[in-house]
């Protein structure tokens, strides 16, 4: 789970971390009257998820209040549009209006858990406000890394270490940084991070240490745990057939291509994808029904892919282990009748109770159902029917 | 010979009593997996439904039962503290089914695994099996083909479930048996990994021949082909899952994600390649390759071969 710029601040700025004054608002003349209250050089920024905020002059610098509102009125008004967002863009409904900071240096700081060592990691980078990984591609001595005991977390001399990796040496800026890098430690352990990032983290001409931008992701499996984190979800920034998928506990994610998938097991659904584009196709969706599906399950399953109106062939491809293919075929039939299928779709069965499920397909003769023989004659086919 | 669990391999169940503890100890039981008693908060002195003794806690079910493996259908807020229990009351070997255990927690739970020794299988995996001798997990025993001694047989390691019953039912039709196949799991952490279980099969006279199934998302295929390509003998076929997957999105299971340009299928691929591995372009064809890794006198030299 994500979460957008100004939240992140408020767990950092809970957690000790200094920065900059700012407000959030969601109407031009709100963002008049945080400029009221901050006054000076100011910052406008869109707060959506998708990165590329300032080439699409989603970001922007303003001395007044005039420049506040237009800039306000930009960002509310229009969608934006970046290499992240695809060719609709998407609606902006939150703006960040914070201080503006004379920057001297801009630094990086960020906690994630490494999964070769199996614990979390604080990485810290001289080369701030640019992409960790092309400093740690371009520069790799830039990134300093001290990784963290999972029950005594951040020791003292490790940030010390990471403090005299970033090369800060005057006393108080030190002892700052120190306090942004325990602060930042706090809210990863505390929320179940699964990244917590500063970038950048600054020095101001005038010495002040300060975190002027932060992203977060949180642990999917430890959500339960977080009735904070719960009221900070936005559905509004995600898919929504994705978070319709959700809910009937299938796994869900759109893709370009023009053959939709239906599969059990998150890796087998991967190959399956592979598989399509190994015989000349192009998945429309990754799509893991799970283990213990239930033909209503796998019926809105049907009703989520044919949702795509891409989609122009179907492959269901299914192992039965604890899924039964019985299961599937009863829901193929079901879905054939209440939904209809004005698509080809290719099944591939194997695995606990095949026979019954084959014999239930037979005895349906569903128009559209094209049977498979194997894995690859299951491609074959599907890819041939759209092409 | 197998790896890690046999058929005097003795086995609880922790949250034996639960809608999936129960029906996958049936499952066990009928395979011939040596299930002794299992483990339910509050239900000591009761019987299961299969008839096995059912205990407050592990402590006391590890101290009647003489069990040396867990496998724990535990609801995923609770599983941690079950793994860790189970690793305080003795098991040397811990099989962690549930799925959705968070990250945090299983840092913590390999850290005091370790300190006790303890080996986990786990979690968001399908288990171990030692076809013809003990299942531990949910994999459809049928599929598997034990070693009779007239044919090949071979050890699977696998991050994925579904992908793995593909792989075996590939290995099965084709008359080759398998000696153990491991689901090490799909989160980012976990226990056993590829490289544990390739010196564990590299070893064991029975395996003839590896197939090693991993998927996008950090560098553990990448790290089992520098430690294949200097310590393991055998042929290696290998498969990778998510060569389509866009960066950025979780495919489902917790580990499967590229991030920062780390973690794609191509990296892995290419890895086991220059370490002398077989890697499929399709899934369907682990079979077929990996007959032909086990019929070559030089297998590594001709898996590199028809791996290009």
């Amino acid at each position: 789970m994500k979460i957008h710029e100004y939240q992140a601040r408020e767990l950092l700025a809970e957690a000790g971390v200094a920065v900059p004054d700012s407000h959030v608002v969601q109407t031009v003349d709100a963002a008049a009257e945080a400029y009221a209250k901050i006054g000076g050089r100011v910052v406008v920024k869109a707060q959506v998820f998708a990165g590329g905020r300032g080439k699409a002059g989603f970001v922007k610098l303003c001395d007044s209040a005039e420049q506040v509102r237009e800039a306000a009125e930009f960002m509310l008004a229009n969608r934006m549009v970046s290499p992240q967002t695809g060719s609709d863009g998407i609606a902006v409904k939150r703006l960040l209006i914070a201080a503006a900071v004379d920057i001297e240096s801009e630094y990086y700081a960020a906690v994630v858990v490494d999964r070769t060592r199996r614990r979390p990691v604080v990485m810290v980078s001289r080369e701030g406000g640019v992409e960790i990984e092309i400093v740690a591609k371009e520069n790799p001595t830039a990134i300093v890394k001290q990784w963290l005991h999972p029950h005594l977390g951040l020791l003292g001399f490790q940030s010390a270490r990471l403090i005299a990796g970033l090369g800060v040496t005057d006393k108080e800026q030190a002892k700052a940084v120190s306090r942004i890098i325990r602060g930042l430690v706090e809210v990863f352990f505390k929320y179940d991070c699964s990244l917590a990032e500063i970038n950048p983290l600054v020095r101001t001409k005038d010495g002040q240490i300060l975190a002027i931008d932060a992203k977060m992701n949180f642990d999917d499996n430890a959500i339960f745990r977080h009735s904070r984190l719960r009221e900070m979800f936005d559905p509004g920034e995600e898919n929504p057939l994705e978070l319709q998928a959700k809910e009937h506990n299938l796994s869900y994610i759109p893709l370009d291509g023009n053959i939709g998938c239906l599969v059990n097991g998150a890796g087998l659904a991967m190959a399956t994808m592979d598989l399509i584009k190994l015989h000349g196709g192009e998945p429309a969706n990754f799509l893991d029904v799970g283990g213990s599906v239930t033909a209503e399950g796998a019926t809105e399953a049907f009703r989520i892919i044919l949702t795509d109106k891409s989609v122009q062939g179907i492959l269901v491809n299914i192992f039965g282990g604890i899924a039964k293919c019985d299961t599937i075929a009863e829901a193929l039939i079901a879905a054939a009748k209440g939904i209809g299928f004005n698509v080809p779709v290719v099944v591939r069965l194997e695995g606990t109770n095949v026979d019954r499920a084959r014999k239930l397909l037979a005895e349906a003769a569903i128009p559209a159902l094209v049977i498979a023989t194997d894995l690859t004659d299951a491609a074959k086919k599907v890819c041939a029917k759209v092409a | 010979m197998s790896i890690l669990v046999n058929r005097e391999t003795r086995v609880i169940c922790q949250g034996i009593t639960g809608k999936a503890g129960a029906f996958h100890t049936a499952g066990c039981l009928e395979y011939g997996t040596n299930i002794v008693g299992g483990v339910s908060p509050g239900k000591r002195g009761t019987k299961s439904e299969h008839g096995l003794p059912v205990f407050d806690n592990c402590h006391d079910a590890v101290s009647a039962t003489g069990a040396d493996v867990s496998m724990i259908f535990v609801p995923a807020p609770f599983a941690a503290d079950a793994t860790m229990e189970a690793a305080d009351a003795g098991c040397s070997l811990v099989v962690l089914i549930t799925e959705g255990v968070p990250t945090l927690d299983m840092v913590r739970v390999r850290h005091y695994l370790d300190e006790k020794g303890t080996l986990l299988i786990g979690p968001n995996c399908p288990g171990i099996i030692t076809p013809g001798q003990c299942k531990v997990g949910i994999m459809p025993g049928y599929i598997h083909k034990p070693p009779d001694g007239t044919c090949k047989s071979v050890g699977i390691i696998s991050r994925s479930g579904t992908l793995t019953y593909e792989a075996v039912w590939q290995c099965t039709t084709r008359g080759i048996a398998q000696s153990t196949c491991v689901g090490i799991g799909g989160d980012p952490v976990k226990g056993l990994n590829f490289i544990e279980l390739l010196e564990r099969f590299e070893k064991d006279d029975e395996t003839d021949g590896i197939v090693l199934i991993g998927e996008i998302g950090g560098t553990d295929e990448e790290d089992a082909a520098a430690y294949l390509g200097r310590h393991v003998t055998k042929p290696v076929v290998a498969f990778i899952a998510g060569r389509t997957a866009p960066p950025g999105k979780r495919m489902g299971h917790a580990g499967a994600i590229i991030s920062g340009g780390e973690g794609t299928a191509d990296s892995k691929v290419q890895a086991l390649k220059a370490a002398g591995a077989t890697v499929t372009d399709s899934p369907a064809n682990i079979g077929e390759a990996l007959e032909a890794a086990l019929a070559a006198d030089n297998p590594r030299m001709a898996g590199s071969l028809a791996g290009t």
